[in-house]
């Protein structure tokens, strides 16, 4: 096994430092050991870095110094939790028929190349409990949407470039919607609150049956003229 | 136990403190008073920690109506400060006495033709007591996170969390503004009840904007990004702030920055104050509420100092950039 470190150490302003890394697996690899340096506030992995917030410029002014003269360095393998999330989904998203034309795969095949892989939770950003996911399959990979929704519904499961995941909440969003979940991501009183937190091992599983809908349907007599 | 009750928000006024840490690998931001300075500052004034929760006022028109007699104090934005109509100064300590209406009114009568700033903070004798959210009692406005916006009828619990409460004396080295109590005298109850007249000094202007404001960045972790000439292109030319301003980020308007590769190296994690260059050329400055990753190029970073002047630029002025060295 052997240990990968960090390509060059940057100032991201007074109080923060920008390392480069290979991947994002070496970023989470990184992020315990960084985050236990003095006067490290927190860690944000990213697809190839990793951010280190410092309560002062001191302390990152002395952490630029001492990571110059030498790189920490963690063995590979160490980015995993060991954790394991499967997500039940209704494959009902509104951008499945296109998907599934535009790979040639149609909608049963799009369904089976996404809940057929294992993904890696690599980084979280976007939004509390959004996590960016690593492993989709070449053939689903999409550029985003050229117009994206100013509204994606809470638990739309979503693709877009390499990536698949789950919008926490109902937002603005430029991603492919495959279907829903009706899986809590999010949730502040919760402990922990990200049902998916980088590191994970995730799955998507199809759901069998309909998700009953709680909103009554609209009566015929309350519809306009 | 002393509350105060809201009567009317303004158009915005936020729970802030010192923000969210240790909590990235949720997708949460660090969130936390805009202006640090002003913030920390007012939570000095009437003995609390640096951090407690303090309210963020933007552009006033706040009113409070005091359950118990309760010690405030306001930084940052210059507006029209009074008690039951009793004009106060800014960077004092305020006794609100119990049922007094304390209001936060748009503007200042000496400052009104200049701009003064946006937010005002103001720190309570021992902090909000608003229940914390992942360790912090900010209202982060991006992840909808933290203690709603005050709304009318709120009422807001006062901790006892203040260094005197402790039975603690000044910190050594710790800043005191003048005008601050002394040291031994914040027992609320001990607290005369007339509020410090208008017209006692009232220095304390530092953060706030003047014409043309200037901010000092740092140059972006990756340089190598842009043209050569980019960060001397950003400081040529003064920038218009546009009405997309919030905490989540300040949109600039000026001349078109050339863009750089996007997305080479995929997102990354964001600070706030860290200037952001999208493929329509115009600056995006982060604010405290700033997305926890981005996948532009960043071209230069604000200092603190800078990102706290950012907090008190309006729609409409003009800024300008200073590259500075540490």
């Amino acid at each position: 096994m052997s240990s990968r470190g960090v390509g060059a150490v940057r100032p991201f302003g007074e109080r923060a430092l920008l390392l480069d890394v290979a991947d994002s697996a070496a970023a989470r690899s990184l992020a315990p050991l960084v985050a236990a340096a003095p006067g490290v506030l927190d860690v944000v992995p990213g697809a190839a870095s990793l951010l280190v917030r410092c309560g002062d410029a001191a302390a990152a002014r002395d952490l630029a110094r001492a990571w110059a003269a030498e790189p920490p360095r963690v063995q590979d393998g160490a980015a995993a939790t060991g954790r394991e999330v499967r997500i039940g989904v209704r494959y009902d998203g509104a951008d499945l028929a296109e998907v599934g034309r535009r790979t040639g795969l149609g909608e049963a095949g799009v369904i089976a190349a996404h809940t057929g892989a294992t993904y890696v939770a690599a980084f979280a950003g976007f939004a509390p409990g959004f996590v960016y996911l690593e492993g989709l399959p070449g053939v689903l990979q999409l550029p985003r949407r050229h117009d994206p929704r100013t509204r994606v519904p809470a638990g739309s499961v979503a693709i877009a470039a390499g990536y698949t995941s789950v919008y926490p909440r109902s937002s603005p969003g430029g991603w492919h919607l495959l279907g829903t979940t009706t899986a809590v991501l999010f949730d502040p009183g919760r402990d922990p609150a990200a049902l998916i937190r980088p590191g994970d091992t995730v799955r998507f599983e199809p759901l069998p049956d309909p998700i009953p809908d709680p909103m009554p349907e609209p009566r015929r007599g309350e519809e306009p003229a | 136990m002393a509350r105060l009750h809201v009567e009317h928000p303004g158009p915005l006024t936020l729970i802030q403190d010192a923000g969210r840490t240790g909590v990235a690998h949720l997708g949460v931001s660090p969130s936390g008073a805009f202006d640090r300075a002003a913030h920390a500052r007012a939570n000095a004034l009437v003995g609390n920690d640096p951090g407690a929760a303090a309210l963020e006022v933007l552009l006033g028109g706040l009113r409070l109506r005091a359950e118990g007699t309760v010690l405030v104090a306001v930084t940052g934005a210059r507006l029209a400060i009074d008690v039951d109509g009793l004009p106060l100064a800014p960077e004092r300590v305020i006794a609100v006495p119990h049922g007094s209406l304390l209001t936060l009114a748009p503007g200042h009568a000496e400052a009104a033709a200049s701009p003064r700033g946006l937010r005002a903070y103001l720190a309570v004798a021992g902090g909000l007591d608003v229940p914390p959210v992942l360790g912090s009692r900010s209202r982060d406005t991006l992840g909808q996170l933290g203690p709603a916006p005050l709304t009318a009828g709120d009422v807001l619990p006062i901790g006892r969390d203040h260094a005197a409460s402790r039975g603690e004396s000044k910190r050594p080295g710790g800043a005191a503004p003048s005008g601050a109590l002394p040291s031994g005298a914040m027992p609320t109850g001990a607290m005369p009840s007339s509020a410090t007249p208008l017209g006692a000094v009232s220095s304390g202007t530092e953060g706030l904007p003047t014409a043309g404001t200037v901010l000092e960045v740092l140059p972006g972790p990756r340089p190598e990004e842009f043209d050569p000439d980019a960060l001397a292109r950003l400081t040529r030319g003064a920038y218009r702030v546009t009405d997309r301003a919030d905490r989540v980020a300040v949109r600039l308007e000026g001349e078109a920055m050339a863009t750089a590769a996007v997305d080479s190296r995929g997102s990354e994690g964001l600070v706030a104050g860290a200037i952001q260059i999208p493929p329509s050329g115009q600056p995006v400055v982060f604010g405290p509420d700033h997305p926890l990753t981005g996948g532009y190029p960043v071209l230069a970073v604000l200092t603190d100092a800078a990102l706290g002047t950012l907090a008190q630029v309006t729609p409409g002025e003009r800024v300008r950039f200073a590259v500075v060295s540490l």
